[in-house]
């Protein structure tokens, strides 16, 4: 049996008085990928950024229930929420390598922990671009500009730079909404590797995809969890009418 | 008839743009004539004097450099903190709402203002008298505004794409602005503290009003020492009768220019160099 990663236990989140996610109740596993899929305006997004705290930063958010990270409560007064960005990493929509080298971007995240030694960070640098299935493209071109490469790989990219500090969970919220299929598919390869090592909890639209690489998911609607469970489980047997006809396509 | 619409149209935008670049060169021209001969060695090296050929610009040259480097270096991390506050600290309530519309404000009041409250403060409650120190205090003061508004404006071109690719790397505040907003808004930032260093070196009024002196045969040698400057020094010359003091103007309106210039280009090469390490390994 897996072990339970992240406990999310009756999670509201509001937005001034608009209640994006409505008391959700889940678990996340340990090496699994978890899918979030829903319509658009559906509350996975919020429900994502809960995870790592990223909410705190949007004006006037404000959350109830709790949400536990092997057993801590992330929004506890003692848990501190940079610490918790380092253990729990994200991926965003759009690719956002920050505007300087390759080099640069990967060992951000190292650097703004103070680990400045030469050879270390040389070699964390490589190894996460290997682990992002990056390094065979850029490893001649390190020093030149994050913003010369193309989309797809500037995403693996910020992926690499997430491996970097080894967090245990990835957020990814519609990291492949901006890549082609070539691309896309890479990164879905590089998911399916990735879960070995880590936890992924993906937000995606598209459905083809969300069967393709997880183990759960979960599907949103109005900020309500109609329903989760195994991949199998939600695509080829749903309990919910609703959840039928998202599946298939009726509605989206 | 569209066409010619247009064409009536590019014509007028160029001749507003002639009338412009004509009063410029013709001003430039006389001033060459006027002034040009004037300059030599004799003229750089010396202090002023009530003979006009003996007279030079050597005592406002330097009194404009130091002005100039002082009020920099009290008027940059002042704009920018200041900025960096407003723009990523700052509450949305109604104070400082009102602080942003009154630096708004502050940006278009008069020059002679600010040299009325640098006479009163600087000089006289603080009694640095009419020193290097209460000049450049004065001139920081003017143009802080621009400077806070230039980055204010430069910082907020930052995306917040990036600065949330920071935080959810578990950066701080503090790391996201000294190693993204920072480094990212630096060319934008310069660029307003160009044009401010550019306005404050040829400010005369408020040099004036806290009675900046124009006769000094001395090289200021501490913050306390009186100074002039050039603008000061050619108004001086200007209302000399004597036709030779308005050949000596001329020749140190040039000085003023070329200074200006040169202080620019540095700017520039400065704020280039940075752009373009930005990609590159630090």
């Amino acid at each position: 049996m897996k072990q339970i990663t992240l406990d999310i236990r009756s999670l509201h989140v509001y937005y001034d008085s608009f209640h994006a996610v409505n008391n959700v109740s889940m678990t996340i596993l340990e090496h699994t990928i978890t899918s979030i899929i829903g319509p658009s305006g559906c509350g996975k997004s919020s429900f994502l950024r809960v995870m790592n705290r990223m909410n705190d930063l949007v004006p006037h958010a404000r959350i109830m229930g709790e949400v536990l990270f092997r057993g801590a409560n992330i929004y506890a007064k003692d848990m501190c929420e940079i610490e918790l960005r380092r253990r729990i990493g994200m991926v965003f929509q759009k690719p956002n390598p920050f505007p300087f080298s390759i080099f640069d971007n990967v060992a951000f995240g190292l650097r703004i922990q103070k680990k400045h030694n030469k050879t270390f960070l040389r070699e964390r640098v490589e190894e996460s671009l290997r682990r992002a299935a990056l390094w065979d493209e850029v490893y001649d071109r390190l020093h030149q500009s994050a913003l010369e490469l193309s989309g797809g790989q500037q995403q693996r990219l910020c992926i690499a730079r997430a491996l970097a500090i080894y967090p245990d969970i990835l957020l990814m919220d519609e990291p492949c909404a901006s890549l082609d299929p070539k691309a896309t598919k890479r990164i879905e390869e590089l998911l399916e590797k990735l879960k070995e090592e880590i936890t992924i909890v993906i937000v995606t639209h598209n459905m083809q995809q969300a069967r393709r690489i997880s183990d759960y998911v979960a599907f949103f609607h109005t900020g309500e969890l109609v329903e989760w469970g195994t991949s199998e489980d939600i695509f080829d047997h749903p309990q919910k009418q609703l959840t039928k006809e998202y599946t298939q396509g009726l509605f989206g | 008839m569209r066409k010619s619409a247009d064409r009536l149209f590019i014509a007028g935008a160029l001749a507003a743009l002639g009338v412009a670049l004509l009063t410029l060169s013709s001003l430039l021209v006389t001033v060459l004539f006027d002034g040009l001969s004037r300059i030599d060695m004799q003229f750089l090296t010396s202090f002023p004097s009530r003979k006009p050929e003996e007279a030079g610009i050597l005592s406002s040259l330097v009194g404009s450099i130091y002005l100039t480097g002082l009020t920099a270096l009290i008027a940059v991390p002042l704009g920018i903190g200041s900025a960096v506050y407003l723009e990523q600290y700052a509450k949305k309530n109604w104070f400082n709402l009102l602080m942003e519309i009154n630096i708004g404000t502050l940006a278009g009041v008069p020059s002679i203002i600010y040299g009325l409250l640098g006479l009163g403060l600087f000089v006289r409650i603080l009694h640095f008298d009419r020193s290097l120190l209460a000049g450049s205090c004065t001139l920081a003061l003017l143009i802080l505004p621009i400077v806070i508004l230039a980055s204010r404006e430069a910082i907020r071109t930052v995306s917040h794409d990036l600065q949330h690719g920071a935080f959810a790397l578990g950066a701080t505040e503090s790391q996201v602005i000294r190693r993204v907003v920072f480094p990212l808004a630096l060319p934008g930032i310069l660029t307003g503290v160009i044009l401010a260093l550019s306005r404050a070196i040829g400010e005369t009024a408020p040099l004036i009003a806290i009675g900046a002196l124009t006769y000094i045969a001395f090289l200021p040698d501490s913050l306390f020492a009186p100074f002039t400057a050039l603008p000061i020094q050619i108004f001086n010359w200007v209302s000399r009768p004597q036709p030779a003091f308005h050949e000596n103007a001329a020749a140190g309106i040039i000085i003023l220019l070329v200074t200006t210039l040169l202080f620019n280009a540095a700017a520039i090469l400065i704020r280039n160099s940075l752009y373009s390490r930005s990609a590159r390994p630090s």
